[in-house]
């Protein structure tokens, strides 16, 4: 024994089981809260928000329009030339529900004042990110809304609207 | 041949001696003694305590009344599983039902929300009472630990209860304060995701906080509880002194039946008697039924998260809600394995310099916070004045740093000006910061109104 654990680097068949066994238990815990994980995780129904909406089509919705989904929890903004954008609603700041303010032709948050353009994009904070967007498809005219995806931008780009 | 009974006593005799073994009422202490090491729920207490501990003043039975305020929430809560669903369409309803219809269902539900709300503060002034007469220090430390997850526990437990009743007050308390979580780096959205049920509050959400509230929360609450009290008995409570008295040789000991016990109990009834009066004037709030398409303006977070988000409104919400939150926990922990300079156990507030020092630093809070806040809200745009930095640094690490410096600055002033040790100077540190949040949370509850603007507290109603 002595001998053994003298001879440094060798692995003895104490260390060898201890290893084994602490091995086996942290896969069984990995095991364990992958099945909690799984069991947990939440589960998005066709339909509803987080899945794909029909909006119609693209020559109902005029230019400067914003036009609310409540059940899909976003704003179809069609801006003045004419690109679509499918905003999220929730505040980018503690996640309030932001109304479209039509007089000051903003987005104006209840909560804690943050202010978005028509595009989204940020006037007064504390909101520290530009409102979300959802991806758009245009396909002969009908528009399709993907809430099931969530777009985070740090900044508004041209190329975040969709023509028709 | 027949066999003679030994025992002369008659049948209902024998049954009551076999469920109570020792002889009540006790006529002598080895008596009472074992009458408390036999009992099973006496037994949370030593057969004997230190006499001077009993001193109501010391402990103001704060741990005492967190265990009858547990009981109360564990009877009225399990009593309003009964009438209650939690699902959006039935929550509300239900709410409304215990008004109306089912007999003694406002009270119930009254002494359960009051009961839940005094815990907070019954928990974090018990930690206060610990803290300032020294009552972490070795052996102590591991049960101040525990003490700490027993807040947040209570915490937790407050929160998930609150979006039961599912009225506008729930739904964007809960908002608010889950999407604090987003700012945790990495795994926030993706815990955030978990506990809502899916990317919002809704009715996966009020599943998940329903288990959380009745099964999970309680069973944590009740193996840590136990492990606390159990450590208690084990480590017995600090003695008090009074200032410049030497920790005593040999301490006069008392039986805990009845020294102990009729303390407890008289002051339970006492509080169970406040309880049910204030809970017969004040019914619990109850807003018009969740609406996820508006939010009312302002929208609050929970009473004892105004604090944090008091913080949110000055700082990058990371720092607000997951930095400085953090730190503030991680140095509560680290607090009992600190060096300690003094023999202070026991001692209000350590020594005559520690209640100047402990003074100079609730009155530095009191004056200094308000008019931070003031200058933050009305003169100082750091983001505006640091146009180059992101504004994670100029509104996160800028602010912090200067106020860890002002920290470090108000320590090395307290230890030179007063001569302070560094118990002491710890102390005021803590009584700074401890108020400091105090008057966050007074602030946001009182001070902050539509569009989360300063006002007068008549102005916020």
């Amino acid at each position: 024994m002595v001998a053994e654990t003298s001879r440094g680097a060798e692995v003895t068949r104490r260390d060898f089981l201890k290893w084994a066994w602490g091995a086996a238990g942290a896969v069984a815990l990995a095991e364990g809260g992958l099945v909690a994980y799984r069991f947990f995780a939440p589960k998005v129904t066709e339909g509803e928000f987080g899945g794909v909406f029909d909006a119609g089509l693209a020559d109902d919705y005029p230019p400067g329009s914003v036009t609310p989904f409540p059940n899909g929890r976003f704003y179809l903004v069609r801006q003045a030339d004419g690109g679509f954008l499918a905003l999220y609603r929730k505040c980018t700041h503690l996640g309030c529900a932001v109304p479209w303010d039509q007089a000051a032709g903003q987005f104006i948050c209840p909560c804690h004042a943050s202010a978005f353009e028509i595009d989204g994009d940020v006037i007064n904070p504390p909101a520290p990110r530009p409102l979300d967007r959802f991806p758009i498809t245009i396909e002969a005219g009908a528009i399709r809304v993907d809430t099931g995806t969530t777009i985070q931008r740090d900044h508004t780009r041209p190329d975040d609207a969709v023509y028709a | 041949m027949t066999v003679q009974d030994p025992r002369p006593e008659s049948l209902p005799q024998r049954v009551w001696e076999s469920v109570q073994r020792d002889e009540l009422p006790p006529h002598d202490d080895r008596g009472r003694m074992r009458v408390v090491m036999n009992n099973l729920i006496l037994h949370i207490h030593p057969s004997k305590v230190a006499k001077p501990t009993l001193k109501f003043t010391y402990t103001w039975g704060l741990g005492g009344l967190a265990i009858l305020l547990m009981m109360i929430l564990a009877v009225t809560g399990i009593m309003l599983m009964f009438v209650y669903t939690p699902t959006p369409e039935r929550a509300y309803n239900d709410m409304l039902r215990l008004r109306t219809e089912i007999q003694f269902g406002q009270m119930i539900r009254n002494l359960h929300h009051w009961s839940g709300n005094l815990m907070v503060v019954v928990a974090f002034l018990h930690m206060l009472r610990v803290f300032f007469t020294g009552g972490y220090r070795p052996p102590r430390e591991f049960n101040w630990v525990l003490g700490i997850a027993l807040l947040l526990l209570v915490v937790a437990a407050n929160f998930t209860g609150y979006l039961l009743p599912w009225d506008q007050l729930a739904y964007w308390a809960v908002t608010v304060g889950t999407s604090l979580l987003d700012y945790v780096p990495v795994i926030g959205p993706a815990i955030s995701r978990l506990i809502l049920g899916g990317p919002e509050v809704g009715a996966a959400t009020l599943t998940n906080f329903y288990g959380l509230h009745v099964a999970i929360i309680p069973l944590m609450l009740m193996g840590i509880i136990s492990f606390h009290i159990w450590r208690v008995r084990k480590d017995t409570l600090s003695i008090p002194r009074r200032l410049d008295e030497p920790p005593p040789d040999r301490v006069e000991k008392v039986t805990t039946l009845p020294h102990l016990v009729a303390i407890e109990f008289v002051f339970a009834l006492v509080m169970i008697a406040l309880i049910l009066l204030w809970a017969s004037w004040m019914d619990a709030p109850l807003e018009e039924a969740a609406n996820p398409d508006h939010s009312p303006n302002p929208a609050k977070a929970a009473w004892y998260f105004m604090g944090l988000q008091e913080l949110l409104l000055h700082f990058h919400p990371v720092f607000g809600a997951i930095v400085v939150p953090g730190l503030a926990l991680g140095a509560l922990a680290a607090l009992p394995y600190l060096r300690f300079d003094s023999d202070a156990e026991g001692i209000w507030f350590r020594s005559r310099r520690g209640r100047v020092t402990a003074a100079v630093g609730a009155l530095t809070g009191l004056v200094a916070t308000p008019a931070l806040v003031l200058l933050d809200e009305y003169l100082l745009d750091l983001p505006a004045l640091l146009p180059s930095l992101p504004t994670i640094i100029s509104n996160g690490w800028v602010p912090l740093a200067i106020l860890l410096l002002m920290l470090v600055l108000y320590y090395v002033f307290v230890r030179r000006a007063f001569g302070a040790s560094a118990c002491e100077a710890r102390q005021s540190v803590f009584t700074l910061l401890v108020v400091s949040f105090v008057v966050l949370t007074v602030i946001g509850v009182a001070f902050r109104g539509e569009g989360m603007a300063l006002m007068w507290p008549w102005e916020v109603m």
